[in-house]
């Protein structure tokens, strides 16, 4: 009974994605094609014939519609097609290079965020209007409100350079490189999930039925445990599917301070380049990345609440 | 007379709250419980009735211990609840249950009536086995007047009637001694308010059960109580048998409650509309009256009611009043009650 409810709830979702994909592909396509100059635009001026034979190769002589019709079926069978800066590579392999290091980082982030949000979003809950809570969400505003390319030089200066314990930056897959830019990425979204997961509790908190937990004769930490905190996580969990998008997908800023070869750099690069099939690829995926997030979040969300199952006809 | 299983003794609950700036902050007292003291019975109905705000929930809430006492004690069968550590009072609970006033949010939505009702079985005994857990369970349900097979749904798909009798089967799971019931008819439909409150009188007979039980309005308590105490501003303005309180209120206020119980005939409601007794509302609670708490709603007050405060004493026939006039007023119901 309950497991066909979130079934039939999880295949309507699904159903529910490919518009939503198909909508994104097409406006970046044509965003991305109006704006101004191209991938051989260079400063050094092509020779007509050169450049014919390269707009022929990448079939840019076609006419527009047909470039996108020919690109949606490209796409169907998972092929980006080759990028136009990095020579001799496909937009899948650059992902494929670039994603599992933003993916590491970014998962990383949020699961320190997570676990570090709500507990202290909790601890201010339940101290609410004391010296905790408000010492707590202070420090949490300042959190959100300093931006990370302030925090990061700070930290590698005092912590790298100062302290000598971790290297400043670069890459090779050790926790001794990952500790930092965790922590860069982790701090504003720490702050705001606590400030989430504080509000939801002092409400659901006030409510009857934790009275009645309490009534009943349970342990504080159990009335928490089994009655408070999955009603309070709700909205954190619903801020996280965009969220962690966000930050799997790769951070510029961060890629870039702690020189990690992460997606966000390609993505960038690809822009300013009009490297028109890696901006494509790193959208579409940033699209797929975002769209199933938020799917599972939407079954999150059932789990937690049963009401929301039955709400869909 | 077997000895009382609850001894209230003088209790009280005092509210703080601020008012003013960071600054000039000011705090304000708010007494919802002022000296209440009774004695239950096992096996006991005691009614409390009183307007909103008399400090009735309150005073449920206290006796379990689920707010903060600050004057008086709660004795249970010799001992004394005020002043146990959490987990001491935790063990209690076995003992001392309650029934909540808005039936659908004292249910937690995503829990399944099954597991509202288990939860207690899963605390107390945690080496229960499930098999024993859900048959126990099922009983409660059935016990209740619910369909045992119901166990896996979710509050939301029960009426509100349905959602207190799981309330009720969640309260006696433990087997408690003593169920407190606040207010718990209130939020619904009169002909299911009737249901309710016989069921819960079955369940006292079969159970043994002393039971405190809380309304607002004096024509539910009637059906259900042996004795009845009437509240108002925290305060008891008397306590009296069932029989006695209703042909002969010794308080004014307790005959202004009776008075505002609505009449189902249409020319006697208009007789009693006429003599209206209660004017005005409550003052405020931070601004109590001299003298007589009442006295300034009154119909029958006399000078003295302004300055001296009734002590809540004895009357002959073991009733208890706190009326400087209560001899002298003869306060029979002269029609008697339809119903």
């Amino acid at each position: 009974m309950r497991q066909e409810g979130l079934l039939r709830h999880a295949t309507t979702r699904l159903l529910g994605l490919v518009p939503t994909l198909l909508i994104l592909i097409t406006i970046a396509f044509f965003l991305i094609r109006m704006a101004p100059g191209g991938p051989f635009d260079g400063e050094k001026v092509l020779p007509p014939e050169i450049r014919a034979n390269l707009d022929a190769n990448y079939h840019l002589d076609e006419p527009l519609l047909q470039q996108y019709f020919r690109y949606l079926g490209q796409i169907i069978t998972g092929d980006f097609g080759p990028s136009f800066q990095y020579k001799d590579w496909t937009v899948n392999e650059l992902i494929a290079q670039g994603f599992p290091v933003s993916a590491t980082i970014g998962g990383l982030a949020m699961l320190l965020a997570f676990v570090l949000g709500t507990l202290i979003g909790t601890l201010a809950a339940l101290r609410q209007n004391s010296a905790v809570d408000y010492s707590v969400m202070g420090v949490a505003m300042l959190g959100i409100s300093i931006p990370n390319f302030v925090v990061a030089p700070l930290l590698i200066l005092v912590v790298a350079v100062y302290a000598g314990w971790l290297p400043a930056g670069g890459w090779d897959w050790s926790w001794q490189r990952m500790v930092l830019p965790v922590i860069t990425l982790a701090l504003p979204v720490i702050a705001y999930i606590a400030r989430l997961t504080r509000g939801s509790m002092i409400e659901v908190l006030h409510s009857n039925y934790i009275r009645t937990a309490r009534a009943k004769g349970l342990p504080e930490l159990l009335v928490i445990r089994r009655h408070a905190l999955k009603p309070a996580i709700l909205p954190v969990i619903s801020y996280m599917g965009p969220a962690t998008a966000a930050l799997i997908t790769g951070s510029v800023v961060i890629e870039r301070i702690y020189s990690i070869p992460g997606l966000g750099s390609y993505f960038v690069q690809g822009a300013l380049n009009r490297d028109y099939t890696l901006v494509m690829g790193v959208v579409v995926f940033y699209g797929v990345v975002i769209v199933v997030l938020n799917f599972i979040v939407d079954l999150l969300y059932a789990w937690l609440n049963p009401r929301i199952r039955y709400d869909v006809t | 007379m077997s000895k009382p299983v609850l001894r209230v003794q003088d209790l009280a609950v005092t509210f703080s709250s601020y008012t003013g700036g960071l600054l000039n902050r000011h705090e304000r007292q708010l007494r919802a419980v002022d000296g209440i003291s009774f004695d239950l019975d096992p096996g006991e109905t005691l009614g409390i009735v009183g307007e909103s705000g008399s400090g009735k929930s309150t005073l449920a809430r206290a006796i379990l211990g689920l707010v903060k006492v600050s004057r008086g004690r709660v004795m249970w069968r010799g001992e004394e609840l005020t002043g146990l550590d959490e987990e001491a009072l935790r063990q209690k609970r076995k003992e001392i249950q309650i029934v909540f006033q808005d039936p659908v949010a004292s249910l937690n939505p995503r829990m399944t009536a099954g597991d509202i009702i288990a939860e207690p079985l899963w605390t107390f005994y945690p080496n229960m086995e499930r098999l024993q857990v859900e048959e126990r369970t099922r009983g409660m349900m059935k016990m209740v007047g619910l369909l045992p097979n119901q166990i896996n749904r979710y509050p939301h798909e029960f009426s509100g009637g349905q959602c207190q009798r799981i309330g009720i089967a969640r309260s006696l799971v433990l087997n408690p001694k003593l169920l407190v019931c606040d207010e718990p008819v209130s939020a619904l439909d009169v002909s299911i308010q009737a249901q309710i409150i016989n069921l819960l009188k079955d369940l006292q007979k079969k159970l043994g059960l002393a039971l405190i039980f809380i309304a607002h309005d004096l024509s539910v308590v009637r059906h259900i109580s042996d004795r009845v105490m009437v509240m108002y501003m925290g305060q008891a303005m008397e306590v009296a048998e069932k029989a006695s309180l209703y042909r002969r209120p010794l308080h004014p206020y307790t005959n202004a409650l009776m008075k505002s119980v609505p009449v189902p005939d249409p020319k006697l409601a208009a007789a009693a509309r006429q003599e209206s007794w209660l004017k005005g509302d409550m003052p405020s609670p931070y601004q109590r009256p001299k003298g007589c708490i009442f006295h300034n709603r009154c119909p029958l007050r006399v000078k003295r009611c302004e300055a001296d405060v009734p002590a809540l004493r004895r009357l002959e026939n073991g009733d208890w009043v706190a009326c400087h006039r209560a001899e002298e007023l003869d306060l029979s119901i002269q029609v008697p009650a339809s119903g």
